[in-house]
């Protein structure tokens, strides 16, 4: 009877998503964190269904309309070029998504292979790859990625390599000080006793002992990287025009934002509702992952 | 079966010297005990006969042979540990089927699924659990699984560090006679560390006492059941012994 159950205990796919959806449920029990899934969802919505939500070509200039205050014909208003602003806003959802997911693909496994490793060695290889985190700390993110992209070149792509440059020491810092809790626990003696290589103790018992700070702190880290491409873009070392990137949009509007409040108005709002809608989901995934309530789901 | 040779066994770290030459011999297939208060070196010794710490001095030989100049994976089929605290010593995001079939992969075994049910019957443990977490699992249950993760690489030596103490009274005495089947069944050695002289009483053929570093008095079970040619001669093993024997009769 008792082997009955091993067939269909195995499929291993399934029981490895169960986790995601208590997750998810947990989050929908909060109305903080409703309101960061239901943000990101839109903004989700609306990079994929551009074409069909943007009301006019988010690079048509029309002069003979140009700052036109919003209206049912331009539902946001329009720019400088006569640019419908809605439609530059809802095709600018996609860079921002690129940039947050390049970014956060990038920063993630580079954050956690920097801190698991100096984290589980010690000693010297710690104090050398730490000594480096160091340096990257030590300057203003923004500052940073603005030396890099000036030496890189101004463009979208770069900025993207600038902020995953500058955003991965306090991933691989929190890393390194979750390995250090657990790298003297016994399953990682036991694991050792068994002959596991290091990179395999590494792999298989400590990162996924790491994962779910490194993916809260990801999390919270993914508004920052809105609000430093944003200010890439406000600088003029971002996505460079005509591209619709919001950063850029309201570098480009300060100039008419005392007559055309509308210009930098949407952008903005824009922006800080993503990066908001990003930190209360960071909160909330805090608490749903917090090893101390794991137990009681 | 090989019997083990410990010959000097000594520590110092900085100007603290924790382990002070030890020596002692344990027979093929019997269980030897290593007893003593808090801090007296048990646990250290399990810790540098499996190798997990590695900075001392002195000699270990299983059936002739150097530990330190053994091979790892052959090292890993001959000693394996079970831990005091079965909270921590399992991995609490893996399965017990991961935790089971990860040494089997490490060194490339055949047979996985017809090993890890053998070894879950061995450990008296329903086939249903292999896919619970440590979470779900009660303290005695863990600790059976802890004990299965040293069996399945079938190794000929066992190192028992406290394996009952983190447990309650009843579980206690389930996983002794896991244990004491198991060696009957097996032919195992265990070097089981204890604090706690019945538990010595009821496994081990002969015990070491231990304090601060010194390894005081190797007897046999007769002194605790009271044989008078075999009574302990040091005073700390006496104390030790006497002390026990007095709370055993208090109780």
């Amino acid at each position: 009877m008792m082997t009955d159950d091993l067939p269909k205990a195995r499929s291993v796919p399934f029981a490895a998503l169960a986790p995601l959806g208590r997750i998810l449920r947990f989050l929908m029990r909060q109305p903080t964190s409703v309101f960061g899934l239901a943000v990101i969802a839109l903004l989700v919505l609306a990079a994929i269904a551009a074409p069909l939500l943007a009301t006019h070509a988010p690079y048509a200039q029309d002069l003979s309309n140009t700052l036109a205050p919003p209206s049912a014909q331009n539902w946001f208003g329009t720019d400088e070029l006569g640019r419908d602003i809605w439609s530059r806003l809802v095709w600018g959802s996609r860079i921002t998504l690129s940039i947050i997911a390049l970014v956060t693909i990038v920063v993630g496994p580079i954050g956690l292979a920097v801190g698991t490793v100096a984290g589980y060695y010690g000693g010297r290889i710690d104090t050398v790859m730490m000594r480096i985190t160091d340096i990257f700390l030590s300057f203003p993110s923004l500052i940073l990625s603005l030396a890099f992209v000036a030496a890189l070149g101004p463009n979208l792509r770069n900025a993207i390599i600038a902020i995953a440059l500058t955003s991965w020491p306090p991933v691989a810092r929190l890393a390194r000080a979750e390995t250090m809790t657990f790298r003297n626990e016994d399953y990682v003696s036991a694991a050792r006793l068994q002959g596991a290589s290091d990179l395999r103790i590494i792999c298989k018992s400590i990162v996924p002992m790491c994962l779910p700070s490194v993916m809260i702190r990801l999390t919270l880290n993914m508004a920052t990287v809105i609000l430093t491409a944003a200010g890439l873009g406000f600088l003029g070392l971002g996505a460079q025009p005509p591209l619709p990137e919001w950063g850029a949009m309201i570098a480009t509007g300060r100039r008419y934002m005392i007559d055309s409040w509308w210009l930098v108005t949407f952008p903005g709002v824009a922006i800080l509702c993503v990066s908001l809608a990003f930190n209360l989901i960071g909160d909330g995934l805090r608490d749903a992952l917090d090893p101390k309530q794991m137990n009681r789901r | 079966m090989n019997p083990i040779h410990v010959r000097d066994l000594s520590i110092t770290l900085g100007a603290v010297q924790i382990l002070h030459g030890i020596s002692f011999d344990v027979r093929a297939g019997e269980c030897f005990g290593l007893v003593g208060e808090s801090g007296s070196g048990k646990s250290t010794i399990l810790r540098c006969l499996s190798l997990l710490m590695s900075s001392w001095q002195g000699e270990v030989l299983i059936g002739g042979e150097n530990l330190r100049a053994m091979p790892l994976a052959r090292r890993c089929k001959t000693v394996q540990m079970v831990f005091q605290d079965p909270y921590g010593s399992l991995h609490p995001r893996q399965s017990v089927r991961t935790t089971l079939s990860e040494p089997l992969r490490i060194h490339s075994m055949p047979d996985r699924e017809a090993r890890i049910t053998r070894t879950m019957i061995d450990v008296g443990l329903p086939l249903a659990f292999l896919d619970r977490f440590p979470h779900q699992l009660s303290g005695g249950q863990r600790q059976r699984v802890a004990i299965a993760r040293a069996l399945i690489l079938e190794p000929e030596i066992l190192l028992l560090d406290e394996p009952t103490s983190a447990l309650d009274v009843s579980v206690q005495a389930e996983i002794l006679n896991l244990l004491s089947d198991l060696q009957a069944r097996r032919g195992f050695t265990y070097i089981m560390v204890s604090h706690d002289l019945a538990v010595v009483d009821h496994m081990c053929d002969r015990f070491a006492v231990m304090q601060k570093g010194h390894l005081v008095e190797t007897l046999t079970r007769g002194a605790l059941t009271g044989i008078p040619e075999e009574q302990a001669r040091h005073p700390y093993a006496r104390e030790l012994i006497d002390a026990s024997i007095a709370y055993d009769r208090a109780m």
